[in-house]
């Protein structure tokens, strides 16, 4: 990969950013479990439905959109500067500033600051970036425990899954399962829970309560920081994330360094552009923004770990670098035909759909990832539902060229691909190969082809294909004597 | 006025009856339509499929066997939105600036069916008669790509005896998208199938749409399960007259 902007060589990107087997494969699976298929499709043609809502709402939802891309660019094209100004405001007003170069570096980095605070349990807002660098495995290693307090991330931690969603990490489990959930898991809940989602809600948040008075640590994501201020500010709907960011006495947020954005005024584009396009409000119920430390008032001890993990080689990336202009509303998620139908798990990374189709290769490098870029069938709905309008169609076919490149040609399909540029880019070769072609009526019945020999049995698998005309349109036009 | 017909290599080889029909219809309101013997393919398939190197003669080619007509009419919402939005970008990135500004200059003139009929010849009406119950699929890269928004209905609402019925979840995609429908074909499948599912609903005797490739995949799903439900090009609709009755 090429690097320029006089950087040098970035690290690629580890922890949870790929899966054990390729995305096809993966797939399969997802589109058997049929609990899974429902779920799906329950949840996210309701997100669907309140975005397209909320959208509508908004006259300027285009100039917001366009607002939300130019401040993203700008942002990427000096991200140096951003970082240094934000790193001097948050120090100047009482917090630590840490870098970390990837997840191994950035888990020391935090594990240590817990140690530190000598606290063997935290309380965790929910955050993907700590996911990211598999942080809560991490701490368990030094022994200490990390509780997960979104109700969803506490579903999908009590059961030991993983989240399939960036929005809404327990997307795939229905409320009877929650439920079986609870009762297995939650040694201090009431053995008559129901399925009643206020029940369920009432178990989670009397289980968490007590967490949060004891809690010395608390851990987060972060939405923004804005570099001219040092305010982190956090996006959340329960209200548990305010507890995590106030209660305890220190807190550590950990960011992608892709987070930061220049100006206070900035938070106005996007706080009306994520809230429509993630849950399909016009606002949030939860907004929670912190400076630094202030005496006497929430945690005393603030600390920011700024994570690179393959940031910096995205940037560096001319095609891929818009890529991290994303704000996570998960909006690309809920509009994807593909993961609709086989969830986030099937993406093996913890950035799932489209958009986790283009960052994690760029994250890990393609080599890494490389079934993801061809897991779309292109149809462009998330490119359409972005609130940055991030051209995920484009920079899917983008990572593609690289695989292709980075496989230097020698694949069974880059020879096919080879052949038929070379018959096609001739019109005689074209009309031989078409000919050839025809012999295809050989395998026909009834004007359709059954059954087609690999690679494209997979398409004969569940669909007829056409039988070869006796006569092409080039034939029928050259015998009927057309110009 | 005279037309230079881009027949598609899929039209050309696999459904040449897509490609004799714009021929027809074209012909039926008065214009010449010239097929260039020279054409072959836009380079699509290649590019999204990541082989950009290989599509850069496919893409040379166009330009030079279109370069020298004033319209160009392509019968698919997917290889026009390549031929615009590709071609050029394609040939820039591989440094062939020259060729780049060639492609923007040939893709300015070549247009969709549907773009050429209503926003070229400015008719809605082309005198088409169609006795049958249709629902029309706006396929992802007419929908978002082109934006040819209604233009299509438009021409459908205006064909004598047709039955035009709304298909549910008209603008999910079909699953088809090119190569991915060999390389996920259990996913293309997945979605196919919910697909199908709104296209019988509507009891609709033909589904149609501007995309010969995306009515093979939904076609050759509606064949394999014998639905009796039948796919059909735009342009055949719009060709048909009670003469082939
Ligand atoms: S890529 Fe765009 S739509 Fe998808 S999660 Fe990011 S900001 Fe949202």
């Amino acid at each position: 990969m090429s690097t320029f902007l006089g950087l040098p060589t970035a690290p690629a990107g580890v922890g949870h950013l790929r899966g054990s087997e390729p995305f096809p494969v993966a797939a399969r699976r997802a589109l058997a479990d049929t609990q899974l298929r429902r779920n799906l499709a329950k949840a996210t043609s309701t997100i669907r439905a309140k975005r397209a809502r909320v959208v509508a709402e908004l006259p300027d939802w285009e100039e917001l959109r366009e607002a939300g891309r130019a401040i993203k660019a700008h942002t990427l094209a000096h991200l140096d500067t951003y970082l240094e100004q934000l790193e001097s405001q948050v120090t100047a007003r009482g917090g630590t500033v840490h870098w970390a170069r990837d997840a191994p570096e950035a888990n020391r980095i935090v594990t240590g600051l817990v140690r530190s605070a000598m606290a063997t349990e935290v309380v965790k807002v929910k955050s993907i970036t700590t996911d990211e660098i598999g942080l809560n495995d991490a701490l368990a290693a030094a022994g200490i425990s990390a509780v997960e307090t979104d109700l969803a991330e506490l579903i999908v931690q009590l059961d030991h899954d993983r989240p399939s969603h960036i929005l809404v990490p327990a997307i795939h489990k229905n409320r009877s399962e929650i439920r079986e959930i609870f009762l297995r898991e939650m040694a201090d809940v009431d053995p008559g829970l129901t399925d009643v989602p206020a029940a369920l809600t009432q178990a989670a948040r009397q289980h968490l309560r007590r967490k949060f008075l004891s809690a010395k640590v608390g851990i987060s994501g972060a939405n923004f920081a804005v570099a001219e201020t040092g305010t982190l500010c956090v996006v959340e709907s329960e209200g548990n994330g305010r507890m995590c960011l106030t209660l305890p006495d220190t807190l550590i947020t950990v960011m992608g360094i892709e987070k930061v954005i220049p100006r206070w005024a900035d938070l106005g584009v996007f706080l009306q552009l994520l809230p429509r396009s993630a849950t399909g409000e016009r606002m949030n119920p939860y907004t929670s923004m912190w400076t630094g430390v202030t005496p006497g008032d929430g945690p005393q001890d603030f600390h920011l770990v700024l994570l690179d993990n393959g940031r910096t080689a995205a940037l560096a990336d001319p095609d891929g670098r818009p890529a991290l202009s994303c704000i996570r509303c998960s909006a690309c998620l809920n509009v994807c035909p593909v993961y609709e139908r086989v969830g986030g798990h099937a993406y093996g990374s913890v950035y799932p759909g489209p958009i986790g189709a283009i960052l994690s290769p760029l994250l890990t490098g393609i080599e890494d990832n490389a079934s993801l870029p061809y897991a779309s069938s292109l149809c462009g709905a998330c490119y359409e539902a972005c609130p940055v309008k991030i051209d995920i169609p484009s920079i899917l076919v983008e990572q593609r060229a690289r695989h292709v490149e980075a496989t230097h040609g020698r694949s069974a399909e880059a020879i096919t691909m080879a052949a038929a540029a070379w018959a096609m880019s001739d019109p005689a070769r074209f009309a031989a190969a078409q000919r050839g072609g025809q012999l295809g009526r050989l395998l026909a019945r009834h004007g359709v082809i059954r059954r087609l020999p690999s690679p494209l049995s997979g398409w004969t698998a569940a669909r007829d294909a056409p039988a070869p005309p006796r006569e092409t349109f080039r034939q029928w036009w050259r015998r009927t004597g057309r110009p | 006025m005279r037309i230079a017909l881009f027949a598609t290599c899929l039209a050309d080889t696999l459904y040449p009856r897509v490609a004799k029909a714009t021929v027809r219809l074209l012909e039926r309101l008065g214009h010449e339509v010239v097929f260039p013997a020279a054409s072959t393919c836009c380079g699509q398939m290649h590019v999204n499929t990541g082989y950009q190197r290989a599509a850069l003669p496919l893409i040379r080619h166009y330009v030079d066997t279109f370069a020298g007509f004033e319209a160009i009419v392509v019968p698919s919402g997917s290889c026009t939105g390549s031929i615009r939005y590709q071609h050029a970008m394609v040939a820039g990135r591989l440094g062939d600036s020259r060729l780049a500004v060639r492609a923007t200059k040939v893709a300015a003139r070549t247009h969709e069916l549907s773009e050429l009929l209503v926003d070229v010849l400015g008719v809605t009406d082309v005198g088409a008669y169609f006795p049958h119950r249709v629902t029309y699929h706006p396929t992802c890269h007419s929908l978002r790509l082109l934006q040819v928004g209604d233009r299509p209905l438009t021409l459908l609402r205006h064909v004598a005896g047709i039955e035009l019925v709304p298909l549910p979840d008209a603008e999910s995609c079909c699953g088809f998208g090119g190569t991915f429908a060999v390389k996920n074909s259990d996913v293309s499948t997945a979605i196919l199938a919910d697909k199908m599912r709104n296209v019988l609903a509507t009891g609709a005797e033909f589904c149609t749409a501007g995309d010969s490739s995306c009515l093979m995949h939904i076609g050759g799903g509606l064949s394999r399960l014998r639905t009796g439900t039948r796919t059909v090009h735009l342009a055949e609709i719009l060709a048909s007259t009670p003469a082939d009755r």
